[in-house]
Parts: structure tokens; C-alpha cells; sequence
């Protein structure tokens, strides 16, 4: 944090949390802090004709850990699709080389962040045993904020809490967990399904049981989103759903939607939704094959607009070659039969599993450009923006430093026609899409809701990201883009956000010109929950490491002080 | 047509990086230009011109531009790589990455080279006098897209990871392999004259392999189907046709299965 009076004046501030949209103003700062006002000796950056919002906030993305680490060492190559060798920034002292493409390096995933004006990012899936490798890797990656999410929707212990109805149990287990791994909150990945591989299986249906559990995915779902409430934690269940990928999935995903009806956000953090349903775009087919595979973002987003207490993020697919990497371990394995690319496949002992394959998505085959659009009109269709938010699953859809290029298509009728041009099948896509036929271009405002106010708030993190008002972080993004007078070339757009004229985080100027001149001061945030001692879950855990379900010793198994060096920790009381 | 001559004045105390001895960069440029031209030695960004003395002016075009070296450039690497277009002509060794990634042209180096020379070419010829060292005519590491088009024409032997995912082109090694041949490979053409060591057409899918001398051990997803007569590189001989790799997926053309061919040359 840096000390000091600095005044981000006469730019066009853009900030949903205050319903400015526009307003020529100044944004002063002091001691990382937005404040009402500064003195005159305050350091002045011009922001005369430029856009000025908050910096942005990830909500889903996979950034680091063991998964993300073993794509790298797998896919060699994606630094050499990059087409950089040698980053100019590296030959300068004190920054590190740049490499990859799909799976960057720490350095680069920091940097680049940065250079789009991106203050926090949440790691989307941590395996909780390899929780200190993943903190350790968010420790090396500058600038940002992160946090991690651990996995549970396939954890032996609340399968077998949930069998039994045991929801504080769960949440006990939930407390213990998240403070042992320094963890944000809750993650669901592929519910049940993931254990179920370790047998050969998946859980396609919400109602398929978990094999030996006897458990189905819906009753995890319930039971987790229960738990998550019970604790009144910053963020609710964020659930990548069962079934992901497939033609004609699209009523499993709205029915497992229907499991938060009825349930009521309850924290003291300004979050209102009980349920994030991420990657939304890969749940939302129709069509019982590949030849009739269509879009059903209508159809999902006509149920998601209705439910107030239900966020979603986009998972838009950017028509790159890039790197899947997921803990639904049956659907990267059915991802390699596919496409017969390199595939790792790992088990996390009662935790979890993960795989990995590349994947070239190709605008000229049919379902991929149905994919690319079904994410974008998953925007397109959404009534609010601030329970809608930008994310291409990273790396999953494509890589993060594509946002610039998902928000030009967002924004620009022309740009999204401009790519339809260049499809060999783009008759056939239209036919299977709706997107041809939709004119709605969304506006700045709109675009600072689904990268800033709204992942904030969905995150609990309200009170310090995602807009700039006085008393949240000083990060502020400034593009050079005139609010008054938007370009027609959107190009211009991507350009604009890609690389930040300036991005100050914690009142520090990070990046002046596009280019990154500090490495800043960042944070790992997690949820510490404090609550009675549950004797009964003690007690199952220890035994767990005791009786040799572990591998490994339960002194080895927390997130130790020295790999989380600059801490933030969240309180959350829980009272008998 | 016109010629620059590279004579070599200083050897790199590192390995100097000489991406930019390509026809294409050369063309429609003065010798003082292309003696300016950038080539990194580690970190540094030095220029060709640090280590060569340049002399004779580039052609209009690639295809119009004859690069010759007089001397040797055994810590020299990266000549010719990704160009499309005219010839270039070492007389002595080259390092590595020979030829990678080239489109077009033709390289001749009249020495040995090191490792990776050929690597995801797409078209022209290489020709060496010498020796190479390991994956020639290979894919970028980690990569399943191989040579796709070209010649690559070893006169002396080659070591390890020959063609790897190979899917088009022709690699000719007149002597002796060491292991690995056509890895991964779906498509081309490895013709090795002498013997190899083993491990040829591992979890190939589609392709041809001509071995003329002995494979010391065969891999077990290889089965004889027959005996044949061949035209290989201009002479005729009788091989044992092996099919393969038999653990290893196939795709099906007129509804039978196309499975990666070995001949072997029989025994007299
Ligand atoms: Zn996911
Ligand atoms: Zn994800």
C-alpha cells in the first residue's frame, strides 16, 4: 500500500456501485484509499478524455495450483504458439520473463492482469491437498490479489455428512477446510461426478447416484448451498455443473438452477445470491448430437433473469487453441477420446481428481462456433448485468487476455458480424444460434458491472473492490477511450482494454502505457471462520489422517504461515 | 540473381542466435543493411555483423537471394529457419535448428549439425553432408504437429527422435539411427539406409518407414504381412512389410483400416 496523496483527474468515471455512468470528475486517494478529497499537493495523473473505472474483478478463473502447473509442463509448446520469446520487459531490471500463451507463467498471468486494469482474481479450484503448492504459486504471481477456491462437491467427508443429512457437520467440515488451506469458500465442480470417475463413472443427471455414497448430485448441491448459508460465508456455492459439454444439456442445467429456489442469501458480507453457476456457456446446449448441437443461452437466461438469487458467469469460448484443465476428471478423459490430444489425468486421494488436454477451438467447425456464440448471448439475453459476469473459464474457453476481445464483441454488433464473416459454416451456425438476430450492443456501464460492482459483490467483496467510492482499495484502471465519443472501429475497443494507460492498485501506479512499471503489493484473501468446536468432526478428521485414508500426515497437510506471506483474512463468526 | 557471402570473424562465446540469415530477411537489402541485421547472444541483442563480415547485396526477393557462409558456425544457430525462398549454404557445421520451421528454399550445409535441424518444416529441401544430431525433421517439443512437407537429406548418420509426429515430407538418413523413428507419426515418408538401434514407428498411426540396413530390436506392435518390391530413393529392393503399431488407434479408409508401414529390408 502506498502512502501519499495522489488525484486521478477529469476522466469519464464509470462506477455501477454509485450509478455513475460517464460524469466528468476526479478520483482522489490516500494511504491505498479512495477518499472524499486531497490536498493540492497531491500527485495529479490526467485522465482528461479517458475512461476511469474501478479495477476489475475475476471471479473464475484457473491461475494456479497443481493442475495449472502440470498444463504447463505438459504443453511445452503453448509459449511457442505466444510467438514471444523474449519479453522486452524481462531485459529491464527487476521483471521477470514472460512465457505462455494459454498457461502463462506467474509472471505473465500478473502482468497481463494487470495491463487490463485487474486488481483480484479468484482461482477457481483448488484441490485442498495441494493447497500449499497453489498458494505458493499464487505468492509468485505479482501484482494481483487472489484468493483460491477449494473443492468439495466430490469430498468423501460431505458426501458422507450429506448422506446422513448431517448439514453442520458439513459446515463444521467446511470451517476446518477452508482455514487449513487458507480457502475463499465453496467450490462444486462436476458434484458427485467426479467420484463417481474414480470407479470409470460420471453423474450426467442430477439424480444419478454417486457410486458406494449413494449420494445423487442434487442432494450434494442442497446440501452444500445449506452448509455455505449456515456459515454466512462472503461467497455462496459456486457450482460448475454436471453434464458440462454436452449436446442437449441445457434442462439438466436449469434443473440444478432450481435447487437455490427457496433458499435466501444469509451474510453479512452484501452478497445476495445463495448460488454462482460458472461457465454458464457450457451448459447451455440444445440438439442431440453434434450435427443439431444449438444454442440455449435463451432459455437458460430466461430462467437465470427471473431468479434473484442466482449469479452466472460466462465462460465465453474466444476461438483460440488453448489448454482444458478441470476437476471433472470424466469429461477431460471423454475431451481426449474426441480429439485425441495429450491427456493427464490425476486422482486427489478423498478429495478430488483433475485432467487436462488441449483443445483447438476452430471457427470453422460447426459446434465450436455455436459454443462461441452461445457465450455471448448469454450476455445478450441477461437483464442484469451485475448477477452477469465476464469470464472465458480460463484457460478453458480461451485464455483471460481475451476479455478485451469478449468485451468488443459484447459491444459491437459490427465486431460480432465481422468474426460471423469469417466462419466457412457461418449459415449453418447462424441457423443453430440466435446471435445473427441480435442487436443489443452493451454499454460501458454494462461492461463495468460484469468485470467490476458485480463480481465484487457476488464475491462479498463489495466493501473494497469493484467500484470507487470513498473507503474501498485505490485501484483504478484509466482507458483510453472517449466515453463522449466511441470509436467506430472496434478494434479500438479491445485495443483500449487490452493494455491500461495507467492502472493504479492500492494507490500505487502499476501501469503507465500499457506496460508494467511495479511489481505492487499483493494480497492472498481467505475466509476464516470462527465457530464452536464440533467434537464429532475432530475427531472424523483426525482419524482420516490417522488410519491411513490420507496419504500424508495432518501436520503436513495445512497451508503453512511462511507460503502465504501477505495475508488478508476475512472473519467470519459463527455463533452456537 | 545475387549472392552474400558471410564470412565468419568472431566465435560467439555463447551461442549466437542467427535467426536472421534467411533469404527472406536479406532480400532487397545492402550488405552494410544485413550486417546490421539483430541476432541474440543470451541476452544480448547483437548483430550479424558483430561476427560476420558481410559482403554482396541481397536480391530483389527471397527467391532471388543466395546466402553463402565460408567458414564454420559450429555456435551458430537458427540458419535459414522459417524461410521460403532462395538457398543458403554453409561450408563447414552448423549448430542447431537448422531449417526449422521452413517453408521453402533450400539449405545445404557441408559439415554436420546439431540437433533439431528440419524441425516443423513445411516445405523445401535440406541437405546435409555430414552428420546431424537428435530430432531431425521432429515436432516442437510437446507439440503433435510434425514436418508436414519438404526433404530432408542426411548424407551421414543421425541420432535420436527422427520425425517425430511427422505428417508429411521426407526425411532421408543415408547412414545409420540411433532410436526413435517417426514417433506419434501420422503421414510422411522416413527412409534410413543403414541400421537402427530400435524403437522404430512407436505408437505410430499412418505412414511409410524404410529401414535397408538392421532394426537390433523391433518394436512388438509391429506384425509381418508380407514380402514386397519397392522403388526406394531410386533403387529397387525386396522388404518385409510390417504393419503398425498395432496398440495404437487407426482410421479406416474404404472400410479397412490404414495402419503406419515398415519395410525392412529382407535378408539376401
Ligand atoms: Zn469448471
Ligand atoms: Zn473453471
Amino acid at each position: 500500500m502506498a502512502s501519499g496523496e495522489m488525484i486521478v483527474k477529469g476522466g469519464f468515471i464509470i462506477d455501477p456501485t454509485r450509478k455513475i455512468d460517464g460524469d466528468v470528475g476526479d478520483v482522489a486517494i490516500k494511504d491505498g484509499k479512495i477518499v472524499d478529497k486531497v490536498s493540492s499537493s497531491a500527485k495529479v495523473i490526467d485522465a482528461k478524455g479517458k475512461i476511469v473505472m474501478a479495477g476489475a474483478v475475476d471471479v473464475h478463473s484457473h491461475v494456479a495450483g497443481p493442475k495449472v502447473n502440470a498444463g504447463r509442463l505438459m504443453r511445452p509448446e503453448d509459449k511457442f504458439i505466444s510467438g514471444v520469446f523474449r519479453s522486452g520487459m524481462a531485459q529491464k531490471n527487476g521483471y521477470r520473463m514472460e512465457s505462455g500463451f494459454s498457461i502463462p507463467s506467474v509472471f505473465k498471468t500478473g502482468y497481463d492482469y494487470a495491463r487490463m486494469g485487474y486488481t483480484f482474481v479468484m482461482e477457481a479450484a483448488m484441490p485442498p491437498l495441494l493447497a500449499p503448492h497453489t498458494h505458493e504459486e499464487i505468492h509468485d504471481t505479482p501484482i494481483i490479489d487472489e484468493a483460491a477456491l477449494p473443492v468439495f462437491a466430490n469430498n468423501w467427508f460431505v458426501m458422507e455428512y450429506l448422506r446422513k443429512g448431517e448439514v453442520e457437520n458439513t459446515a463444521s467440515y467446511i470451517a476446518w477446510l477452508l482455514k487449513a488451506t487458507k480457502g475463499y469458500g465453496v467450490k462444486l465442480v462436476n458434484p458427485g461426478g467426479t467420484a463417481a470417475w474414480a470407479w470409470g463413472l460420471n453423474c450426467l443427471s442430477l439424480n444419478d447416484p454417486v457410486p458406494y455414497f449413494e449420494i445423487t448430485p442434487a442432494e450434494i448441491i442442497k446440501g452444500l448451498i445449506e452448509a455455505n448459508e449456515y456459515l454466512g460465508l462472503p461467497h455462496s456455492v459456486h457450482l460448475h455443473q454436471n453434464n458440462l459439454g454436452n449436446p442437449g444439456n441445457y434442462p439438466d442445467t436449469i434443473a440444478a438452477l432450481k435447487i437455490a429456489e427457496g433458499f435466501k442469501a444469509r451474510n453479512k458480507f452484501g452478497r445476495e445470491q445463495v448460488m454462482h453457476s460458472t461457465h454458464l456457456q457450457f451448459h447451455s446446449y440444445g440438439g442431440e448430437g453434434w450435427k443439431d448441437f444449438c444454442s440455449k443461452a435463451k432459455e437458460v437466461m430466461d430462467y437465470v433473469n427471473k431468479q434473484k438469487n442466482i449469479t452466472i458467469d460466462l465462460g465465453c469460448v474466444t476461438l483460440d487453441e488453448t489448454t482444458t484443465m478441470t476437476a471433472d476428471g470424466p469429461f477431460e478423459h471423454h475431451l481426449h477420446s474426441l480429439n485425441h490430444l495429450k491427456w493427464t489425468n490425476v486422482d486427489v486421494e478423498m478429495e478430488t481428481a483433475a485432467g487436462i488436454v488441449p483443445y483447438i477451438y476452430d471457427k470453422n467447425v460447426t459446434p465450436n462456433a455455436v459454443q462461441w456464440a452461445t457465450g455471448l448471448e448469454l450476455a445478450l439475453f441477461a437483464k442484469d448485468m451485475n448477477r452477469t459476469f465476464i469470464t472465458t473459464d480460463h484457460p478453458n474457453a480461451g485464455p483471460f487476455t481475451r476479455y478485451p476481445r469478449v468485451i468488443k464483441w459484447l459491444m459491437s454488433k459490427k465486431a460480432r458480424e465481422a468474426t460471423i464473416a469469417t466462419m466457412k459454416n457461418s449459415d449453418k451456425m447462424i441457423g443453430l444460434t440466435n446471435i445473427h438476430t441480435m442487436d443489443r450492443e452493451l454499454t460501458l456501464f454494462e461492461i463495468a458491472q460484469m468485470t467490476r460492482s458485480g463480481p465484487a459483490k457476488c464475491l462479498g467483496l463489495g466493501n473494497v473492490y469493484g467500484g470507487l467510492a470513498p473507503g474501498m482499495n485505490a485501484d483504478v484502471g484509466i482507458f483510453d477511450l472517449n466515453y463522449k465519443n466511441l470509436p467506430s472501429d472496434a478494434e479500438k475497443i479491445e485495443t483500449a482494454f487490452q493494455r491500461a494507460a495507467c492502472f493504479i492498485k492500492g494507490g500505487e501506479v502499476i501501469v503507465r502505457d500499457g506496460e508494467v512499471v511495479s511489481h505492487g503489493h499483493k494480497k492472498t484473501v481467505w475466509v476464516k471462520v470462527k465457530m464452536p468446536e464440533n467434537p464429532q468432526v475432530t475427531r472424523d478428521v483426525s482419524q482420516a489422517f490417522t488410519q491411513g485414508t490420507y496419504t500424508v500426515d495432518i501436520r503436513n497437510y495445512p497451508v503453512r504461515e511462511y507460503l502465504a506471506p501477505h495475508q488478508s483474512v476475512i472473519d467470519v463468526n459463527v455463533e452456537a | 540473381m545475387a549472392t552474400v557471402t558471410l564470412k565468419p570473424t568472431k566465435v560467439p562465446e555463447l551461442m549466437f542466435e542467427g535467426y536472421s540469415i534467411t533469404p527472406d530477411a536479406f532480400a532487397g537489402k545492402t550488405a552494410p543493411q544485413i550486417a546490421d541485421l539483430p541476432g541474440h547472444e543470451g541476452k544480448f541483442v547483437l548483430k550479424l555483423g558483430d561476427f560476420f563480415e558481410v559482403s554482396g547485396n541481397g536480391g530483389e526477393t527471397a527467391a532471388d537471394t543466395d546466402i553463402v557462409i565460408t567458414g564454420d558456425c559450429t555456435r551458430v544457430k537458427y540458419i535459414g529457419a522459417r524461410m521460403t525462398a532462395g538457398t543458403v549454404t554453409v561450408n563447414g557445421n552448423a549448430d542447431m535448428y537448422v531449417g526449422g520451421w521452413m517453408k521453402g528454399g533450400k539449405i545445404h550445409i557441408k559439415g554436420n549439425m546439431d540437433s533439431f535441424c528440419g524441425i516443423q518444416m513445411e516445405g523445401g529441401e535440406l541437405l546435409c553432408d555430414g552428420d546431424a544430431k537428435n530430432h531431425v525433421g521432429c515436432a516442437y517439443r510437446g507439440d503433435w504437429r510434425g514436418m508436414k512437407g519438404g526433404t530432408i537429406r542426411i548424407k551421414g548418420s543421425a541420432g535420436n527422435d527422427i520425425g517425430t509426429a511427422m505428417l508429411g515430407g521426407t526425411i532421408i538418413i543415408e547412414k545409420n539411427a540411433f532410436i526413435h523413428v517417426s514417433t506419434h507419426a501420422e503421414g510422411g515418408t522416413v527412409i534410413i539406409k543403414g541400421d537402427v538401434e530400435g524403437r522404430v514407428g512407436g505408437q505410430m498411426v499412418k505412414g511409410e518407414m524404410y529401414v535397408l540396413g538392421k532394426i537390433k530390436f523391433m518394436m512388438p506392435g509391429y506384425q509381418k504381412v508380407g514380402t514386397v518390391e519397392k522403388e526406394v530413393d531410386g533403387a529397387t529392393y525386396t522388404f518385409d512389410h510390417y504393419i503398425g503399431d498395432l496398440g495404437e488407434r487407426h482410421g479406416k479408409s474404404k472400410g479397412q483400416i490404414v495402419y503406419a508401414n515398415l519395410y525392412l529390408k529382407a535378408a539376401a
